[in-house]
């Protein structure tokens, strides 16, 4: 269950109504299930409402969304406040989320966070004052043979040393969006140094 | 070690191109309505003759899951649901299935889905997995250009559809009732059972629900027959499997490797070996974070499969394979899974809810040495009152790991309670 200790939307009182765009991709996830049954697209239209109003979603987006499906605001908000990715409070530009359970915690995951604690002077939970960044730590990302891993946005960094992360700051704090995956340029989930098998894959199976 | 002509997933690593151009060179979508022609029956019957077990965790019989199924319809749909909610700590190996082979995974659930009658299938896949669901998503719009998802798929006469439905960060929506919830556009809290999906699953339908690799290899099964995935690895645990292999070894990586293979070679032998040598492992949880952990004298011989691992008290779980060497604090790994489970515990039951914040909270103090040696008894005690008392497994998945650091490393919890003990003697005495 996730309780993030700020569990309650704060509605500045900004009217929220989704673009046409994101409207056309709303209608899109809606025709996915079958009629009478759209309140299955609550999670993805919180999810659209979540990027169109800067990463977080106020209570205007959740009544919006509610709207949209016609289902009560009370039953949005426990969907909205029972998942971690849905922010009820405003979050950085760059929301920075260090994976720290154990498979990461074996390969240093507690100095990525020291480091970009250090780096930010912001601690866990924080956010910086000119708003660029939010610290967390989340549960386990599942890219585990690659860890340390850091998301951020909707990418995933890999393999990260504590060397990695003023460069990795830096970058993001400028505005600019680093290559993903692995930093130390493993091959996905290969072995370091590059796969041991599938080096001769069968055109066709079976042949 | 298994050849790379018997590996099933031949883009693991994404060295080729994702898209169906590729995919079918490798072998994807060959003979897919020969197959379905077989007829629904034989499909079942075929699956069930390989062997197949289960991939997310459980290893209960993918042919006889979907034996389960209405063979006819009473009025209502039946659904195929794929459980890509991959969450559980130690475990990648659906990700890379869907970013790098996804056209296996698509073709199996149309293989699927016509075998239990689906008019549709639903892929939830983890939120944070954003870039996994964009391939995913190219990949099935491909499929329907081509004629392979959708009306008369493939050809076939069956009119078949396909979704991807985003999750947003919940562990729990690995149940397979919490992800049926989840789906339906509520919060993903477990449902009693019975009723079963097969019966009631979503929107009160049939419905059969799947790990991501049971799906995936299901095409390649029935193209290289029972016999041939029936002959890999040892009875009652066949075929091949991705292992995660993570933590203190010196390449950590995924690899398919044959199901019975020894844990040693395949530490040795994929991941370049334990960081420092194998005689500086301390322990290996071989199963994701619910299985509980193996000291060093057992993974010596162990081989990793269904009923190996049972017969030592833990567990193939999802096949990620978390390696912890000597220098590793074995107290403060556990207690790091304990606080995992505390964060995903739905809510719902009493004896989880409340019981994996206890865990976590005495974990801590174990992790100092903050505790008497009857609190290791206690420890044990509260974990079995809440393994099976709860409605979803994750009480149990929280209980286990704990159960099994005290039965593997009660000494090294009591060395650090007498530490504790013997230094606020010492402070006391200053």
């Amino acid at each position: 269950m996730s309780v993030y200790p700020e569990h309650r939307p704060a509605g500045q009182g900004e009217p929220f109504v989704f673009t046409a765009e994101m409207k056309a991709k709303a209608d899109a996830h809606i025709a996915k299930y079958p009629a009478g049954r759209q309140q299955s697209a609550v999670m993805p239209l919180l999810d659209l409402a979540q990027r169109q109003n800067g990463g977080w979603l106020s209570k205007e987006a959740l009544a919006h969304v509610a709207d949209i499906l016609g289902m009560p605001v009370m039953r949005v908000y426990e969907v909205a406040s029972f998942y971690t990715m849905y922010n009820l409070q405003p979050v950085g530009k760059n929301l920075v989320q260090v994976c720290t359970t154990t498979p990461c915690w074996l390969r240093g995951s507690g100095d990525v966070v020291a480091a970009c604690e250090k780096h930010l002077g912001i601690a866990v939970g924080e956010t910086t004052a000119d708003g660029k960044f939010t610290l967390r730590e989340v549960e386990c990302l599942g890219a585990c043979v690659n860890a340390p891993v850091v998301q951020v946005a909707d990418d995933y960094y890999e393999d990260v040393a504590v060397s990695h992360v003023p460069g990795l700051l830096d970058a993001l704090g400028r505005g600019e969006t680093p290559k993903a995956g692995s930093l130390i340029g493993r091959q996905t989930s290969a072995p370091e140094g590059g796969a041991l098998t599938l080096k001769d894959i069968p055109a066709k199976q079976g042949a | 070690m298994l050849s790379d002509k018997d590996r099933i997933f031949t883009n693991l690593y994404g060295q080729q191109d994702f898209r169906l151009a590729a995919a079918r060179a490798r072998g994807d979508w060959d003979g897919t309505k020969e197959i379905l022609a077989r007829g629904r029956d034989a499909i079942i019957e075929e699956m069930k003759k390989s062997g197949l077990r289960g991939r997310g965790g459980a290893g209960f019989p993918t042919g006889l899951k979907w034996s389960f199924m209405p063979k006819q319809s009473d009025g209502r749909p039946s659904y195929l649901v794929v459980n890509a909610d991959e969450g559980e700590p130690g475990t990648c190996k659906d990700r890379d299935m869907m970013r790098h082979d996804p056209h296996k995974l698509i073709e199996g659930c149309l293989i699927a889905g016509f075998a239990i009658n689906a008019v549709a299938g639903y892929i939830y896949i983890r939120g944070e997995f954003y870039r996994e669901a964009e391939n995913l998503q190219i990949a099935i719009d491909e499929a329907y250009a081509a004629g392979l998802l959708g009306k008369n798929a493939c050809g076939s006469g069956y009119d078949y559809d396909l979704f991807v439905h985003r999750g947003a960060g919940a562990y729990i929506c690995g149940e397979e009732t919490a992800l049926i919830e989840s789906l339906e556009g509520k919060k993903g809290q477990p449902r009693l059972k019975p009723p079963f999906p097969a019966g009631a699953g979503l929107y009160g339908c049939p419905t059969t629900v799947n790990n991501v690799e049971s799906i995936a290899v299901a095409p390649t099964i029935l193209r290289r027959g029972a016999s041939w995935f029936a002959g890999l690895g040892r009875p009652n645990n066949v075929g091949t499997k991705v292992f995660c292999i993570s933590g203190h070894v010196n390449k950590p990586c995924n690899v398919e490797e044959e199901m019975g293979i020894p844990l040693k070679e395949l530490i040795e032998k994929h991941a370049g070996g334990v960081r420092g040598g194998w005689d500086n492992l301390l322990a290996v949880v071989p199963g994701g974070s619910s299985v509980p952990i193996l000291p060093k004298s057992i993974c010596d011989t162990v081989l990793m499969d269904f009923d190996s691992l049972k017969e030592v008290k833990s567990g193939l779980g999802t096949a990620a394979v978390i390696v912890m060497d000597k220098s590793t604090d074995v107290v403060k790994a556990i207690a790091r899974f304990s606080k995992f489970y505390m964060h995903e515990s739905c809510g719902q039951c009493t004896p989880c809810r409340e019981g994996t914040g206890w865990l976590w909270r005495v974990m801590e103090r174990m992790v100092k040495g903050n505790a008497t040696s009857g609190e290791i008894d206690m420890l044990e005690e509260v974990s079995r009152e809440i393994e099976g008392h709860t409605i979803c497994a994750l009480g149990d998945a929280a209980a286990w790991p704990v159960q099994g650091l005290i039965r593997h490393f009660r000494p090294v919890m009591e060395a650090r309670i007498a530490a504790y003990r013997s230094g606020l003697q010492r402070s006391a005495a200053e």
